[in-house]
């Protein structure tokens, strides 16, 4: 009983993982932390980044925060991560760019880059371009 | 036939009013469907965030936020959330009358009431009150965003810091089922403790970094979701308000037609009996 903590991970846009852990790595604003069961009372804000759940049978879950806050209570974690409306910092130019030079890329084949790269290049890039225009409908 | 053609066109009329209620009714159960996911993913977080905020009230720490601090009631603030349209029942007035008993309540302790209006409907009603009126949105839509509300609710917010409030509640109605929504009073701030058995008696979070500034952000946090899961409630709630509402209406446009179109035939057939009768008599005669 003791060397377990839930765990609760939330965003505004719903539950994201419910469960117990034997193990959490959080990305903190000061720092990556490491909580293991009774910790202390905790209270922190969350930077972008992964959040790792160890569960008892020692399987590892990890789920990528856009920042946040969190909450340690000896039993409890509690990640209330901020949604992808807060994703200001995502890079739209960098994206496009990346758009542009993958789709040279295909036009001059003679680069050193294969065809298959380039076009799994492109895909990434429009991927990236597609969910920031979804951010920004949202954000309307 | 005296009047046959009067219960024609009315039957006609209320033919295309039913077919009106009932796209109405099959748009509201299509938008309650995703307004009820909505409301369904807004739920654990705004929950989780109480959570937090009522542990912060047990804790013992150095620093004070002020919307932690219980101070003596003088004024009090409502946040009350309705629909910018009608059609949906007694949806709204139900919850102007829990608002309305709340200002009374705080009345008879001396305590004045302010509100902040949320919806064209509430902002109609509440005019015509004498209670005055800080701050008012509009037009939110059918998905309410947190930078829309956020805007007005901070009017509140700003009376609560500069002491112009001492409480703040937010009045919306909660969705219990499709058939029954019931208005909800919340209060907002000062956050009310959460009681856990997690808890010991005498502790403190460690705050990284230092807990003036995590506070800030904590708070905005908080006051953002119970806000917007307000809204986001409201709205699930007029999509089935409306969608049963309008399904009544469309059952009693069936029943009028079905009377209506009774009254028609007997009409009719009275004329043909009276017609043959008088062709029988006339025959007769000759």
């Amino acid at each position: 009983m003791a060397s377990t903590i839930n765990v609760d991970i939330v965003s505004a846009e719903g539950e994201i993982y419910s469960g117990v852990a034997a193990m959490v790595f959080v990305p903190a604003v000061q720092g990556e932390l490491g909580i293991a069961p009774r910790h202390a009372p905790l209270l922190t804000t969350l930077k972008a980044g992964e959040v790792r759940v160890q569960t008892p049978d020692g399987v590892e879950h990890a789920f990528y925060v856009g920042g946040g806050a969190l909450e340690i209570q000896p039993q409890r974690v509690t990640v209330l991560a901020d949604t992808a409306l807060r994703a200001r910092d995502l890079d739209e130019a960098a994206a496009l760019a990346a758009k542009q030079r993958a789709e040279e890329a295909i036009r001059d084949r003679s680069d050193e880059i294969t065809l298959a790269e380039a076009q799994a290049e492109l895909l990434r890039a429009v991927a990236q371009i597609k969910m920031l225009e979804r951010i920004r409908k949202l954000r309307q | 036939m005296a009047g046959a053609k009067e219960i024609r066109t009315k039957i006609a009329s209320i033919k295309s009013t039913q077919k009106i209620t009932k796209a109405m009714e099959m748009v509201a159960a299509s938008k309650m469907r995703r307004a009820q996911e909505r409301r369904r993913a807004a739920l654990p977080y705004a929950q989780k965030i109480r959570n937090v905020i009522g542990h912060l009230r047990l804790a013992n720490p150095d620093y004070r936020h002020p919307y932690l601090t219980d101070r003596a009631v003088k004024n009090v603030g409502l946040i009350v959330m309705s629909t910018d349209r009608g059609l949906c029942g007694a949806l709204n007035v139900n919850v102007f009358k829990q608002t309305l008993a709340e200002v009374r309540d705080w009345q008879e302790k001396g305590v004045e009431s302010q509100l902040c209006v949320i919806g064209s409907k509430a902002q109609q009603f509440f005019r015509r009150t004498k209670l005055p009126i800080a701050g008012s949105v509009t037009h939110l839509g059918d998905r309410p965003h947190v930078s829309a509300l956020i805007g007005t609710v901070k009017v509140m917010l700003d009376a609560y810091v500069e002491g112009r409030i001492d409480r703040l509640y937010v009045v919306h109605a909660e969705f219990v089922n499709t058939m029954s929504q019931k208005p909800v009073v919340r209060q907002l701030l000062p956050a009310e403790p959460v009681k856990s058995a997690e808890l010991q008696d005498l502790w403190d979070y460690i705050y990284e970094p230092s807990a003036a500034e995590l506070l800030e952000g904590f708070m905005t946090r908080y006051v953002e979701a119970q806000v917007y899961q307000g809204a986001v409630e409201n709205v699930a709630c007029e999509m089935a308000a409306r969608m049963v509402a309008m399904k009544s209406a469309t059952d009693n446009a069936g029943k009028l037609i079905e009377e209506l179109q009774l009254i028609y035939n007997k009409a009719r057939q009275a004329a043909i009996t009276k017609e043959i009768s008088e062709i029988v008599g006339g025959a007769a005669a000759v």
